[in-house]
């Protein structure tokens, strides 16, 4: 097939531009999922109020993101919610006595789990539950209390 | 009464019957796909005709586009005091929607009448009877390849045009209303999914591609062969192919982004 | 007489009201080349179209070698045109396409020639019809008469055992109409192929064919040799050999009488 070089190049060009856009939309704007459920562990932990956290929500520590919330159930024993995490296996020395609290970025920001590291000798493994743990800081609630206390005075 | 009863009764036929004949139409044409294979410079000159011709016009939209929703978003976000969110919603807005759809759009106008008026003045000139003489299916040799390569154009295009409305963005967060450069792309980062947003915008445009491409060579083989009906067909691919993706694009949000 | 190759019985065809063939019976000669004539609109190229199965006949049979083309399967069908040219009235050139690559489309369709020789193929096809330096130029760089002859090449690339010419003499200088006219007598007979020639030219029809048909109003008028024909006693075949505008054979589309049609006020 006669076909001028000109042409192929130019396909060539739009290819390798599309390509590109699509790298840059992949490891620029998104976030490549660099672990995903299986090659993460699970940790979970029990919450009186989880507020508005949500499957896939971040999980940080420090600031920096180490995990990610992957599943949320409800115990209806002790009617709290059960939220389940998936941590990056690059972070396999979180100590055991680690705390997780829900927080909130910004006033009306998303809400995400914020771990702090306590001073165990032995680190959580996978299936472990984390015991200290803060619920969220559900902002009707605390009005409805600064409320009340004004009422008091 | 009677009379509009049965006015609307034949459109309604007319109507059934064309799709009919339009699906019947895509089936011929999708047979000729594995004839591709060994041939495929014909689908290289058909990316080169929807694709690298429309690649300006996108790409200045895009630039555009991206620049309008940063602005317009800022407004909103200042309010808040969440213009480092600017990011998030530049990149969501083109990643998930407009990406796809206004090149969608772009590329029904640009590539799709081209499509419509070759085909139909193909029909018009006896280039498709002649071909058929020659023992040469042109549903193979003529629209096949043509509809592979605005599949594969389309998603290139798209993706381009998110990219380059993203860039938009950031020029005019950034540069002219002072959004923190850090907060911009890690709000980004942390929002959008790569599977959830980035594919399904890519899932999206393929749809879109293939819907456009096909209407516009069913209008152009299907059009009436003279120099009125094909502007007449070349009108309504326009038409067709853009209420197709708007229509499309609604069920295809509902269906991924549905359950969240 | 050698056998038919186009066997053409009881062939009736109608487009809505409007009938174009009643009850035609047709014989086209293998290896011989048949004149097909008749005034303008009869439905010549409806004929060369139900020859080449791109119409269908609403009743009676056109054979094609042996086989009812409108029964066949697009496969077989395909594969009767591999052995079957024609040539467009208006050429039909691919627009997108060079003289040369128009030429060399069958070529590279049907067949896996080395680039080599089927460039070798198209431009002796080429100069055949006298348009070899005219390679490069595109369809709509040409006239009307070269775009034919161009055409005319393309429809004999692949060496076809029948060609269906529709008006190729059309739009030539008396020269290039002489070099034609030659070329198809040369086809005929050097190569044995099977020429249909449908054309409004009188005095070149009679003086190549072989056989000729004359077809008016949906039915066969004549046929016969040249020579025979010349001879016919019958009106519309002397009308419509010496071109006169008076006779059997109407000039005009059907119509209500002229000098009514002028007087009647029906004006907005
Ligand atoms: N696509 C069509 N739709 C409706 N009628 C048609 C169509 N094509 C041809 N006809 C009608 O069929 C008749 C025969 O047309 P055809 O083209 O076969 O004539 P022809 O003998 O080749 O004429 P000419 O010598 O002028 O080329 C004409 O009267 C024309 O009105
Ligand atoms: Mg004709």
């Amino acid at each position: 097939m006669m076909q001028s070089r000109g042409v192929q190049i130019w396909v060539g060009l739009l290819v390798i531009a599309g390509m590109a856009a699509l790298l840059m939309l992949a490891m620029k704007v998104s976030n490549i999922r660099v672990f995903s459920a299986e090659n993460g562990y699970a940790v979970s932990a029990n919450f009186e109020n989880i507020g508005g956290l949500k499957v896939r929500s971040p999980v940080t520590m420090a600031g920096v993101v180490v995990g990610r919330v992957s599943e949320i159930g409800f115990d209806s024993e002790i009617y709290e919610a059960v939220v389940t995490m998936n941590i990056d296996p690059r972070y396999d020395n979180l100590p055991e006595d680690t705390s997780a609290s829900i927080f909130t970025s910004g006033l009306l920001g998303e809400q995400y789990i914020g771990l702090e590291a306590g001073g165990a000798e032995s680190y959580l493994h996978d299936g472990d539950r984390i015991q200290l743990t803060q619920s969220a800081i559900v902002l009707e609630k605390l009005i409805g209390q600064f409320l009340v206390s004004q009422a008091d005075k | 009464m009677m009379d509009f009863l049965q006015r609307l009764g034949a459109t309604a036929l007319g109507v059934t019957e064309r799709i009919g004949r339009g699906h019947l139409f895509l089936l011929y044409v999708l047979g000729g796909f594995p004839g591709l294979l060994p041939r495929f410079g014909l689908v290289i000159k058909q990316i080169y005709a929807s694709g690298v011709l429309s690649l300006l016009i996108i790409a200045v939209s895009g630039l555009f586009v991206g620049m309008v929703l940063a602005l317009q978003g800022y407004n909103t976000l200042v309010d808040f005091g969440a213009t480092e969110s600017l990011g998030v919603v530049v990149a969501l807005s083109l990643v998930r929607e407009l990406g796809p759809v206004v090149g969608a759009l772009l590329f029904a106008g640009r590539a799709g009448s081209a499509l419509t008026a070759e085909i139909g003045l193909m029909k018009a000139t006896e280039q498709l009877s002649a071909m058929e003489m020659m023992a040469v299916n042109p549903l193979h040799r003529v629209v096949a390849p043509r509809l592979l390569g605005g599949i594969i154009a389309m998603p290139l295009l798209a993706a381009i045009l998110s990219a380059v409305g993203i860039i938009g963005g950031y020029l005019v967060a950034v540069g002219l209303l002072g959004v923190d450069e850090g907060a911009f792309w890690s709000q980004m980062q942390a929002k959008v999914d790569l599977f959830d947003d980035v594919a399904s915008g890519v899932i999206k445009s393929v749809v879109f591609g293939f819907v456009v491409t096909w209407i516009a060579l069913f209008e152009g083989y299907d059009a009436v062969p003279t120099s009125e009906g094909v502007s007449r067909a070349t009108t309504r691919t326009v038409v067709h192919a853009s209420l197709a993706v708007l229509a499309l694009n609604f069920i295809l949000t509902a269906l991924m982004f549905g359950d969240d | 007489m050698p056998e038919a190759w186009v066997r053409i019985r009881g062939l009736r065809y109608a487009r809505g009201e409007q009938v174009i063939f009643e009850g035609v019976d047709m014989d086209i000669p293998r290896g011989r080349l048949t004149a097909i004539m008749g005034p303008s609109g009869t439905g010549k190229t409806t004929l060369l179209r139900l020859i080449g199965g791109q119409l269908h006949a609403d009743a009676g049979t056109v054979e094609v070698a042996g086989e009812n083309v409108a029964a066949l399967r697009s496969k077989a069908l395909y594969r009767l045109r591999k052995r079957m040219g024609m040539l467009f009235q208006n050429g039909a050139l691919l627009t997108d396409l060079s003289v040369f690559d128009n030429v060399a489309f069958p070529l590279r369709e049907h067949t896996r020639l080395p680039e080599r020789m089927i460039r070798d193929l198209v431009l002796m096809k080429l100069h055949a019809v006298g348009l070899r330096g005219a390679r490069e130029l595109m369809p709509a760089q040409l006239s009307g008469g070269m775009a034919r002859r161009v055409a005319l090449a393309r429809a004999i690339a692949l060496d076809p055992q029948m060609v269906l010419f529709d008006e190729p003499f059309t739009g030539q200088d008396p020269i290039s109409l002489g070099v034609l006219v030659s070329l198809l007598r040369s086809l005929t007979d050097a190569l044995g192929l099977t020429s249909v020639v449908v054309s409004h030219d009188v005095q070149e029809s009679l003086s190549i064919a072989d056989y000729v048909y004359v077809i008016s109003e949906g039915r066969v008028v004549e046929h016969g040799t040249p020579e025979a024909l010349r001879q016919s006693t019958s009106p519309w075949v002397q009308q419509f050999l010496q071109g006169q505008s008076d006779g059997p054979v109407p000039f005009h589309y059907p119509a209500p009488d002229y000098r009514a049609d002028l007087l009647a006020d029906d004006r907005p």
